[in-house]
C-alpha cells in the first residue's frame, strides 16, 4: 500500500472512529493498568478478559449489544476475582485460573451455540478495524473518560491503598471499598479495549507500557503518566500498521498493538539497565570489604572506638557495636567479638 | 510527659485477639494518657505487634473493647489523630514510588476527597522529610533506598499526618545511631508539645531517657506496667548467647553493601 492510499483509508470514517476508540483505550488500559502493576496483580486484567468472553458471548446470543453484556460480566468476574483474593485462601490462584477458563470456555460454548461460530467472536478476541459503529465508539469514549477522571481524581488514595493497605486502613480510607472500585475499573477499561486489542490481548495494554515506563521513571505519577503516553502511541501506532497490513492479509489490530509495545519496552530495557547503573555508580561508594574474620585482639586497633573515632556505631542488644572493615566488632575486655 | 492525671487517649479492656485458632492477646487492659510517652518491650512473639494492631483496628477482637480519644474504635473516625509506623513494613510496590509520594500519602487523613494538596500539606511534608534527615533524596525512588533508609520514609509518613497519637513499631530497628539520635530529637519534640507516644522496642537505646513509662509483654499478657526498667531487669544477663545475634534487619544506610537486600528479611 503506498502511502497516499494509507492516507486516504486513514481519513475514511471508520478508520477516525477505530483510531479515536485507539486513542482512548491506550489512555485508558495503562492508568489503571498502573495500580494492578503497584498491587503485583498483573494478570488481573488477563482474568477480567476471559471472563468478558463470556459477556461477549451472551450478547451475541440474546442478541444485545456485546459492549454492555461485557461490560456487566466482566464487573461481577472482577469482583468475584477481588473477594477470592481477599479472602486469600491458599489455593486462591487455583480458584482464579478456574474462573479463567471457565469465563473463555463458557464462552467459546455460548457463541456456537449462537450459531455465529469462531469468526463472530474473532473480532472481540483479537480486536477488528473495521467492525466499530459510531454508537460503540461513543460508548467506548464515555466508558474510557469515566476510568480515566476516577483514576486520577483519586490517585493519591488509590496509590496510598495499592502501596500499604494496612496503612491506609489505620489512615481512615475505605480499603475495600477502593480495591473493588479498581477492580470494577479494570473491568470496564478490558471492556473498552476489547474492541481495539480484544479480550485475549487487552492485558498486555494495562501491563507493558507500565513495565515500559517504570523502566525509566523513579516516581508512581510519572511511571503512570509516561505509560498513559506509550499506551497511546502503541495503540494508535499499532492500528495504523493493521491498517497498513490489510491491503495484503487480514491483521486484526489487537497483535500488532501488543507487539509495538513489547517492541517500545525491548527498545526501553537497554536504556533501564544503563540508568540504573549510572544512578548507582553516581552514590558515593561505600568503602567496606567482605568476608568474615574472628575476633582480633585490642592491639590490631590504633585506638579506642567511641562517639568520634569515626567508625559508625550501631546499637545491638545492650551494647555498641562499632563498624569497621566490613564487619560488626564490639569490645569485650581484651578483645573484641564480631558480631 | 507523665501525666497520671491526664485524659486517657487510649483505653483498652480485656482486649483478647485470637490469630489462627491460637490465642495471641489474653485479656489485657492498658490505658495511655494524654502526653504519655509508653515504651512496650517484651521477646519476640510475644504480642507487641499485635497488641498495636488491635489498638489500631488492624486486628480484629476476640473480646474485650478499645476506645480512641474516649470513642469505641470501631466508631473512631478522626483518623489524622493517630500516626502508625508498621514493623519492618517495605516502602516500595510493584512500581517506582518515590519517597516524597510515600511520605505525602501519610497526609491524606488531612485531605478532603478530590482536593489538590494546598501549602500546609506541602509544609507538613518538608517538614516531615527534613525530621527523618532525607530532605535530599525526596525525589528518590524508594526500592533503591537501603533498609533502614525505607525505615525513615515510613516515619516520615506518620510524621507527615501531624497526629497527637503515634503508635511506633520498632521504628529504630536497622536505623543507625546518627538517625536514631535524629528520631529521637523528633519525638522529644513532639512529646514536649503534648503528643502521645506508643513505641515497641527491643532495644531503647537513645529513646531511653524519653520513656515514662514501660509496658512488657510476656505470651501475649501484660506482665509488666510501671516506669522504666533498668537494662538488666529487661535483659538479665550481660553477654548474649553466643550464635543467637539477630541482625535482623541488616544495618541501614549507610553501609548498604554490608546487608543483603533487606527486602529478604521481611514477612
Ligand atoms: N497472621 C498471623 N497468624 C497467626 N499467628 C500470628 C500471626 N501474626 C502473628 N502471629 C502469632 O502471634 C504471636 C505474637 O506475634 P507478634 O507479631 O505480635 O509478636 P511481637 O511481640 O511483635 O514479636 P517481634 O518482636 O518479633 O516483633 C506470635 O506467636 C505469632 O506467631
Ligand atoms: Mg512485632
Ligand atoms: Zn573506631
Ligand atoms: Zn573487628
Ligand atoms: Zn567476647
Ligand atoms: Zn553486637
Amino acid at each position: 500500500m503506498s502511502p497516499a492510499e494509507l492516507l486516504d483509508l486513514l481519513g475514511r470514517d471508520f478508520m477516525q472512529r477505530a483510531l479515536l476508540a485507539a486513542l482512548l483505550t491506550g489512555l485508558a488500559a495503562p492508568a489503571i493498568g498502573t495500580f494492578i502493576v503497584q498491587r503485583r496483580l498483573a494478570l488481573l486484567g488477563d482474568g477480567i478478559g476471559h471472563v468478558a468472553v463470556t459477556g461477549v458471548a451472551l450478547g451475541l446470543l440474546t442478541g444485545t449489544s456485546p459492549t454492555w453484556t461485557a461490560v456487566v460480566v466482566a464487573i461481577l468476574g472482577a469482583v468475584l476475582i477481588e473477594v477470592i483474593r481477599e479472602k486469600g485462601h491458599t489455593n486462591g490462584d487455583v480458584a482464579l485460573a478456574l474462573l479463567f477458563y471457565g469465563g473463555l470456555a463458557g464462552g467459546v460454548l455460548i457463541t456456537g451455540l449462537a450459531g455465529d461460530g469462531a469468526a463472530g467472536l474473532q473480532v472481540y478476541l483479537f480486536g477488528s478495524v473495521t467492525s466499530i459503529s459510531s454508537t460503540e465508539v461513543w460508548y467506548t469514549a464515555g466508558l474510557a473518560l469515566v476510568v480515566l477522571t476516577v483514576t486520577l481524581g483519586l490517585l493519591p488514595q488509590l496509590f496510598a491503598v495499592a502501596s500499604d493497605p494496612e496503612f491506609a486502613k489505620v489512615a481512615g480510607l475505605r480499603v475495600r471499598a477502593y480495591n473493588l472500585l479498581v477492580a470494577v475499573l479494570a473491568a470496564v477499561s478490558v471492556t473498552v479495549a476489547m474492541r481495539t486489542v480484544g479480550l485475549l490481548l487487552v492485558s498486555a495494554l494495562m501491563v507493558v507500557p507500565v513495565a515500559t515506563s517504570q523502566q525509566l521513571a523513579r516516581s508512581f505519577r510519572s511511571t503512570l503518566l509516561w505509560a498513559m503516553v506509550l499506551g497511546g502511541v502503541a495503540a494508535v501506532g499499532g492500528l495504523v500498521v493493521a491498517a497498513w497490513l490489510s491491503a495484503r492479509a487480514t491483521v486484526a489490530p489487537g497483535p500488532s498493538i501488543v507487539l509495538l509495545a513489547l517492541a517500545m519496552f525491548a527498545a526501553t530495557w537497554p536504556v533501564g539497565v544503563w540508568a540504573r547503573r549510572r544512578r548507582r555508580l553516581a552514590e558515593p561508594f561505600p568503602a567496606l570489604g567482605t568476608g568474615t574474620p574472628g575476633p582480633h585482639e585490642v592491639d590490631e586497633h590504633p585506638h579506642q572506638h567511641g562517639d568520634d573515632c569515626g567508625h559508625p556505631a550501631v546499637p545491638h542488644d545492650d551494647h555498641l557495636d562499632y563498624v569497621h572493615d566490613g564487619h560488626r566488632h564490639a569490645p569485650h575486655g581484651e578483645h573484641y567479638d564480631e558480631h | 510527659m507523665l501525666n497520671p492525671a491526664g485524659t486517657a487517649v487510649v483505653e483498652a479492656r480485656d482486649v483478647t485477639v485470637a490469630l489462627g485458632g491460637r490465642p495471641v492477646l489474653r485479656g489485657n487492659d492498658l490505658v495511655v494518657r494524654h502526653g504519655e510517652f509508653v515504651a512496650l518491650m517484651g521477646a519476640n512473639g510475644s504480642g507487641k505487634s499485635t497488641l498495636v494492631r488491635a489498638l489500631t483496628g488492624l486486628r480484629p477482637l476476640t473480646q474485650g473493647s478499645v476506645l480512641l480519644f474516649g470513642t469505641p474504635l470501631q466508631d473512631f473516625k478522626e483518623r489524622h489523630r493517630i500516626g502508625f509506623v508498621p514493623q519492618r513494613g517495605t516502602a516500595a510496590g510493584g512500581v517506582p514510588s518515590s519517597v516524597r509520594e510515600v511520605v505525602a500519602s501519610g497526609r491524606l487523613t488531612r485531605r478532603p476527597l478530590l482536593r489538590p494538596a494546598g501549602k500546609a500539606d506541602r509544609a507538613a511534608i518538608d517538614d516531615a522529610l527534613e525530621v527523618v534527615g532525607l530532605t535530599g533524596m525526596a525525589s528518590e525512588g524508594v526500592s533503591t533506598l537501603s533498609g533502614g533508609q525505607q525505615q525513615r520514609v515510613l516515619i516520615a509518613r506518620a510524621l507527615a499526618g501531624e497526629p497527637e497519637l503515634f503508635f511506633l513499631d520498632e521504628p529504630t530497628a536497622g536505623v543507625d545511631l546518627p538517625n536514631q539520635l535524629a528520631l529521637a530529637g523528633a519525638l522529644r519534640t513532639l512529646s514536649e508539645r503534648g503528643a502521645t507516644i506508643v513505641l515497641v522496642a527491643h532495644e531503647l537505646g537513645p529513646l531511653e531517657p524519653l520513656v515514662d513509662r514501660a509496658v512488657v509483654m510476656r505470651d501475649g499478657r501484660i506482665a509488666y506496667d510501671g516506669p522504666p526498667l533498668a537494662h538488666e531487669d529487661v535483659h538479665g544477663h550481660h553477654h548474649p548467647i553466643a550464635g543467637s545475634h539477630d541482625h535482623v534487619p541488616h544495618v541501614g544506610s549507610p553501609f548498604d553493601t554490608m546487608s543483603l537486600d533487606p527486602r529478604e528479611d521481611r514477612r
